[in-house]
């Protein structure tokens, strides 16, 4: 039990569970709005990358981060487009859209940087530091000194609800996810609010690809997302489509990632630990403990000549 | 009616491999690789000679008795997105067996092996089956989770479980030598492991156009409502069909371990089981078609390791090829889009191709 007194512990708990709330928070504007979105894995490989690019090119982190954005939003008006215009299958697209970031980041990497990896002056997005935070016993640590981007997360987070909870935008956003075709007869544009979730959706995936090149490294290497993207998912359907939900997910996958990490060398298989996050998404999609619903008309196509 | 249909059956993944060829070419000009070079040396490196084609011949093999798995699959509608991890699974039960019994002759320790393979990666994925089945979840989260959970499961194997072997590499022991398919290309790992690949292609077939279970799977998926009113249980075929593709994917587990690797390691798979969902879907899940489908997903990876030795091209640039291929198979609509001349302005409408199309509309 030692280790759970550990701060280090809960120092890496949210450096693992940030980039998972950033990508579970984007994934949740755009499944809200009807759009499946296994895409931001890909999304945030691709913002991991472009975003050492600009930061490189520009020697400046903010730039980096807007690059990375950027990139993660183009790779996001590509899963809009193939799903909702030409009314592709969202899984399908989704995973095309993993498959060509892998390729794409990994293909540039070399091209642009050779074999010896990103350069090593790259700059990285700031650390913020709270002395005053540290002398809290255990967690103390770990709320006094993250990066920048890991505070952002408390008012991204409290945005989110905002946003999907409070505003006419969230109200029609979340009314195109349950039923398009009552959204359309009651005037909105199906297809912007659509859009408009997608396209959140790749700014919150390139601000968690960020973090995780520039963020906490100054580096990108290949695949770094490494399935975080997935895991975003998962804790977007564990915390049942909500942003509180799939932001407390998260905080538990990133625990579990991060224990995994602790337990590397003991006894315990940290591997076996990774499988927790799956595990417990399974058990909440099948309803055996409480039952996550979401939206019903996910990954449903959209046909406009459908309306009735 | 039936021959327009599989004129368009051929003509539309040919069109959307085109566009994906014109879109890497695109990329690879801007980056100042030459396309010609570039497919050249991915040709010659799949095709050009005995020992590269038999190359191509071993990720054949995974890709399209996964694929015939999938596409069985996809015929009900329901979409296992989990290959991957059963053909994990069906590797674990194959070296489990693999590894042990070692004095049972070898057509018998194989045959053993390989069925181990089969029955687990059909376990697997009957879990998802069930849960859809009975608990109405679904079986694209539940598939692709259990798939994360099982390689996890598969790195504990060879890490810290009871296949590890001592030692600082994560592998298991090797197979006993009555359970190790020897190549019968030299210098390749090709071994006999083919010729069941391609009995589990027939088979695949024969379930899916000539049984009752194969003709129920097909209603399910044109119509779940139909099904029901004729009769069929849709809890017994969404449990079968997706069991079906955990056996296949198992079985190409099995068949990597007892005809590649002969030993159970972290990097063995090359997420062969996604790219097998891709497989089947350039096939439009026919499982004839996933011959040719297969056979250009196994090229691409084989003929990228040899243009990176010989043209010094990164292995990458064939994941960029295959993410536009799944990209233009799946928005294939943009194909009738272009048509009705509605993206005309965009770059991708090769003109050779759109005569056919139109031809195709209009006949």
């Amino acid at each position: 039990m030692a280790i759970l007194t550990n701060p280090e512990l809960w120092v890496l708990t949210v450096a693992m569970s940030v980039p998972i709330a950033y990508g579970a928070l984007g994934g949740m504007f755009s499944e809200r709005g009807g759009t499946v979105n296994i895409a931001i894995e890909g999304m945030m490989l691709t913002s991991a990358f472009f975003a050492v690019v600009f930061a490189h090119s520009t020697m400046n982190p903010w730039l980096g981060l807007l690059g990375g954005i950027v990139s993660s939003v183009l790779m996001a008006v590509l899963l809009y487009w193939a799903a909702v215009p030409l009314v592709a299958d969202h899984v399908v697209v989704g995973m095309a859209v993993d498959l060509l970031a892998l390729g794409l980041t990994g293909y540039l990497l070399v091209t642009m940087y050779g074999y010896n990896g990103t350069p090593i002056n790259t700059p990285s997005l700031p650390t913020w530091h709270f002395p005053w935070l540290s002398g809290i016993p255990v967690i103390g640590p770990a709320l006094a000194e993250q990066s920048v981007l890991a505070y952002l997360l408390i008012p991204v987070l409290l945005a989110s609800w905002y946003l999907l909870f409070r505003t006419p935008w969230g109200l029609r956003l979340r009314s195109v996810g349950e039923n398009p075709h009552i959204a359309r007869s009651a005037g909105l544009s199906v297809r912007g609010l659509k859009l408009s979730g997608v396209l959140i959706s790749g700014v919150l995936a390139g601000v968690a690809g960020a973090y995780l090149s520039i963020g906490v490294l100054n580096s990108f290497t290949a695949d770094m997302s490494d399935g975080r993207g997935y895991i975003a998912l998962a804790a977007l359907i564990f915390g049942n489509w909500r942003p509180g939900g799939a932001t407390l997910a998260a905080l538990l996958f990133g625990f579990a990632t991060a224990l995994s990490i602790q337990l590397q060398g003991t006894a315990i298989s940290h591997n076996l630990v990774l499988m927790l996050p799956y595990l417990l998404t399974v058990v909440a999609v099948a309803g055996i403990i409480g039952r996550t619903t979401p939206p019903a008309s996910d990954g449903l196509p959209y046909r406009e000549e459908e309306d009735f | 009616m039936r021959t327009r249909s599989s004129i368009e059956g051929v003509v539309r993944p040919l069109i959307s491999v085109l566009l994906a060829l014109v879109v890497s070419s695109v990329i690879m000009m801007l980056t100042h690789y030459s396309p010609l070079i570039v497919f050249s040396s991915l040709i010659s490196g799949a095709f050009g000679n005995l020992p590269n084609f038999g190359s191509t011949l071993v990720d054949f093999i995974p890709l399209a008795v996964m694929g015939v798995g999938l596409a069985f699959c996809f015929q009900s509608g329901l979409f296992n997105i989990g290959a991957e991890g059963q053909y994990w699974v069906g590797a674990f039960a194959a070296t489990l067996v693999g590894v042990h019994f070692a004095s049972l002759p070898l057509v018998i320790h194989v045959a053993f092996a390989l069925l181990a393979g089969t029955v687990a990666g059909a376990a697997v994925a009957a879990v998802p089956g069930v849960l859809k089945a009975y608990r109405g979840a679904h079986e694209v989260i539940t598939t692709m989770m259990l798939s994360y959970a099982a390689i996890e499961f598969g790195h504990y194997l060879v890490e810290s479980g009871p296949l590890s072997q001592p030692g600082s590499i994560p592998q298991s022991y090797p197979f006993a030598n009555s359970a190790s398919l020897q190549p019968i290309i030299p210098t390749t790992q090709l071994s006999a492991a083919i010729f069941v690949a391609l009995a589990a292609i027939v088979f695949g077939a024969w379930l899916l156009y000539r049984t009752r279970l194969g003709l129920g799977i097909q209603i399910l998926g044109k119509n779940p409502k139909a099904a029901r009113v004729a009769g069929l249980s849709v809890p017994v075929l969404t449990i079968l069909g997706l069991s079906i593709s955990g056996a296949f994917a198992g079985l190409a587990g099995g068949l990597q371990m007892v005809g590649v690797t002969h030993q159970l390691f972290d990097g063995f798979s090359d997420q062969f089981g996604f790219t097998a969902i891709v497989v089947a879907l350039l096939a439009r899940n026919n499982p004839w078609a996933v011959v040719p489908s297969a056979m250009l997903f196994a090229a691409l990876y084989s003929g990228a390791q040899a243009m990176q030795i010989t043209a010094g091209i990164p292995v990458e640039l064939s994941f960029v090829i295959q993410g536009l291929i799944v990209f233009f198979v799946a928005a294939d609509r943009l194909l009738d889009a272009a048509v009705r001349g509605k993206w005309l302005q965009r770059p991708q409408g090769p003109k050779p191709v759109k005569p056919a199309l139109e031809a195709k509309e209009v006949g």
